[in-house]
């Protein structure tokens, strides 16, 4: 098989299926993961084909899949957990912050713990207060926790096959508004690595600094700005934790100016590590300060609110104007 | 038979409908207390309590759990024995290598040597233990070497023993999250098609956390083969049993559909007969047990904590009369031929540990400044090693002017 068009949920699910068929220690486990293939379908048809003893459905209890999840992967299991939606985690969280991100260290190295804990996050679909919201910085402040979100499908296999074989946890952000957008998946394309990020489209005038569900936005914005003759390099960064700064400096030394975009709110995002960093990495090459686009601090708001919650075209080239006025 | 010659020795304040008054709290009368005559289920608000020895050191006959300690030698009852006092001696140890500025804390298991030592030695090599921090008494029964419990209370490592040598877990500080690593390790013996048992250790404290619960849930619904060993010492730092729950402890299991024993847990046979018939349960694939051993913490929470402010002496001398390693010796004494030399051996020995673990801890290094960085992760991380290059930079600029001293 070489390249066949899918819906990234699907990618996700055919990775899955590929981990469960490869390596019989791995699991998946979660709430309704099962026969109802989980709530947006990523677990579809995996419990029929590998059985209720592979595919778990799990009581309603966060911290409990999470945890016993722990003590599957000291087994010797490679557990790759679902949380239901981003709201939902936080139950999990002592588990995940406490115990399955220090482990390896407390044990001095002797224990691994392959765990993936998988979470639709992001908002932009009409959904109820909890369903829409993106914890990635409250999990990349946390050292032993790899935090990565794939921005389309091909990466979403890819990523996920890559996640399931690290030993090292790590939370798989999954950008739920994108999960029905389709894309040419490779089934023997030679990977990047999981924590490399991506020149998605080159440009000369700004760089414009995503991951997961912005990235296709940030493509959108660079589309528009072209037309205004605005030249936009954009960057998925594929990983929040660890951030490739390295990618991140070589473009703003050839653009010498920097957006970064996330749905999660600014205040203490990633955004902020980035202009920290970058800052202090490029100081000589900006032109302007580093600017971001995001959620603001507020409570996550009613769904015929979110679009002005959430990062749209305008505002990105907003930020975009402002940058180049400098 | 009955046990109603204990009448000094019934659980404080576990009267099913008075829990959370405090009138029975220092009752030693009021109390009804039964043995238990067939499977685990509690029956009603009866409390009950498993014993096999008195605190005078009288075998007590009770006909489902004298099976699981039937055969035991004389040889393994002073083994019991050697246990119990080796092992409060290191506790004792620690308690004074804190006290000397060795340790930065320690967690003394004084008064639950039996509850520990019990169960301890009921598990199986194959089996895997899932401790709080004050289990050094199982982590003896384990085979890990006493003095590698003090790294993390010295503060050089959190936690220096291979877990997977002896299958005992590194002791977790946050109580309760361990029950559900117990749990999924015994779905994972369960997939695996292995006759082994998990046992996970709290305390009355952690029984309020809801991981607790969930473990209790999630280990119900998979059957999943791990025995929950609580022990109730009767206090969580300052607050008492009354302040965690209006039932007794052992009771909760029923609601999640296990069953749930309360044992002496100062007596060292029903301890071992106790856990014994748990972990051949889950053994034999039918599913969790809820294990109370009702003890008494005798000491402090740790060294930091100070008792006196809210409880009296008067509670701590009725525990002692209770102690666990007296009541061995006594029966030992009268029911087996038992020389004063192997007594006048083992304080000997006894001894040697505390020297021995005196003198490692005092010679135990500082870990090396970047170990701060080491396996922060398993497969690296980039800016772990970012800022190692920087803290090594950092400390080599120190370096530079003390040679340009010394020049």
């Amino acid at each position: 098989m070489t390249a066949e068009k899918m819906a990234l949920a699907k990618a996700i699910n055919e990775s899955l299926r590929t981990a469960l068929e490869n390596d019989p220690k791995v699991l998946v486990m979660g709430e309704d993961v099962g026969k109802l293939g989980g709530v947006f379908r990523v677990t579809d048809g995996l419990q029929k084909d590998f059985g209720e003893g592979r595919v778990i459905d799990t009581p309603l209890a966060e911290s409990g899949i999470v945890g016993t999840a722990i003590g599957l992967a000291l087994r010797g299991y490679r557990p790759v957990v679902e949380i239901q939606f981003d709201g939902f985690v936080f139950p999990a969280y002592d588990q995940i912050v406490t115990q399955l991100a220090k482990m390896h260290a407390r044990s001095l190295g002797k224990v691994k713990l392959p765990v993936v804990v998988r979470i639709p996050y992001g908002g932009g679909i009409g959904a109820v207060e909890h369903h829409s919201e993106s914890p990635e910085a409250l999990f990349a402040h946390v050292a032993g926790l790899k935090v990565v979100s794939p921005s389309d499908a091909n990466d979403a296999y890819w990523m996920m096959q890559q996640a399931i074989q690290s030993d090292d946890p790590v939370i798989f952000f999954e950008p739920k508004r994108r999960y029905w957008d389709k894309a040419e998946v490779s089934r023997e394309a030679i990977p990047d690595p999981l924590h490399k990020a991506r020149v998605v489209r080159e440009g000369t005038d700004l760089t414009l600094v995503a991951y997961g569900p912005m990235v296709k936005l940030c493509q959108e914005v660079a589309s528009a700005a072209a037309e205004e003759g605005k030249s936009l390099e954009v960057l998925d960064l594929r990983s929040v934790s660890p951030l490739d700064f390295d990618a991140i400096q070589a473009s703003v030394e050839k653009t010498r100016r920097l957006v970064v975009v996330h749905e999660a709110p600014v205040f203490f995002g990633s955004g902020a590590e980035i202009a920290a960093r970058i800052t202090e990495r490029c100081f000589y090459h900006l032109e302007a300060p580093v600017l971001r686009v995001g959620g603001y601090h507020a409570p996550y708001p009613p769904a015929r609110l979110e679009e002005d919650y959430l990062p749209d075209l305008d505002r990105v080239l907003d930020a975009v104007d402002r940058s180049l006025a400098y | 038979m009955t046990v109603e010659s204990t009448a000094a020795r019934k659980p404080r304040r576990s009267a099913g409908g008075k829990a959370g008054t405090t009138g029975s709290k220092r009752s030693t009368t009021g109390t009804k207390s039964t043995t238990r005559t067939a499977t685990g289920k509690a029956r009603g608000t009866e409390t009950e309590l498993v014993q096999l020895l008195t605190p005078e050191g009288e075998r007590v006959k009770n006909a489902e759990f004298d099976p699981y300690v039937a055969g035991i030698t004389d040889d393994e009852l002073r083994g019991l024995y050697r246990d119990m006092v080796l092992t409060r001696r290191f506790d004792a140890e620690a308690t004074a290598l804190q006290r000397q500025g060795e340790l930065g804390l320690w967690a003394s298991l004084l008064g639950q040597e039996a509850a520990q030592i019990g169960s301890g030695r009921a598990t199986r090599e194959d089996d895997y233990v899932f401790p709080t921090y004050r289990e050094h008494g199982v982590a003896w029964c384990r085979g890990v070497d006493p003095t590698n419990l003090l790294g993390m209370f010295r503060g050089v490592n959190n936690g220096g023993w291979d877990p997977n040598s002896n299958n005992f877990h590194l002791y977790t500080i946050v109580i309760g999250s361990q029950a559900l690593h117990a749990t999924g390790y015994a779905m994972g013996v369960a997939k695996d098609g292995a006759d082994s048992a998990v046992i996970a250790y709290f305390g009355d404290g952690a029984s309020s956390q809801g991981d607790v619960a969930e473990a209790f849930t999630f280990s119900a619904v998979y059957n999943a083969p791990v025995v929950f060993f609580c022990q109730n010492n009767q206090w969580a730092i300052s607050e008492p049993t009354e302040k965690q729950t209006r039932v007794p402890l052992y009771q909760r299991a029923q609601g999640y559909g296990f069953p749930g024993v309360r044992v002496d847990g100062n007596d060292v046979l029903a301890c071992l007969a106790v856990t014994k018939w748990a972990l051949e349960r889950a053994r034999r694939g039918e599913g969790p047990t809820l294990v109370e051993a009702f003890t008494y913490r005798m000491g402090a929470h740790t060294t930091s904590d100070d008792p006196s402010r809210y409880r009296g002496d008067d509670e701590r001398a009725a525990w002692e009369a209770k102690d666990p390693i007296a009541r061995l010796r006594t029966y030992i004494e009268s029911q087996t031929d038992t020389n004063e030399g192997f007594f006048a051996e083992l304080e000997e020995e006894s001894e040697a540990l505390g020297r021995r673990v005196r003198e490692v801890v005092r010679a135990m290094p500082d870990p090396d400044r970047f170990a701060i960085f080491e396996n922060a992760y398993a497969d690296g991380h980039a800016l772990v090693d970012e800022e190692r290059a920087q803290f090594a930079a950092y400390q080599a600029s120190f370096a530079d002017v003390e040679e340009g001293n010394q020049r």
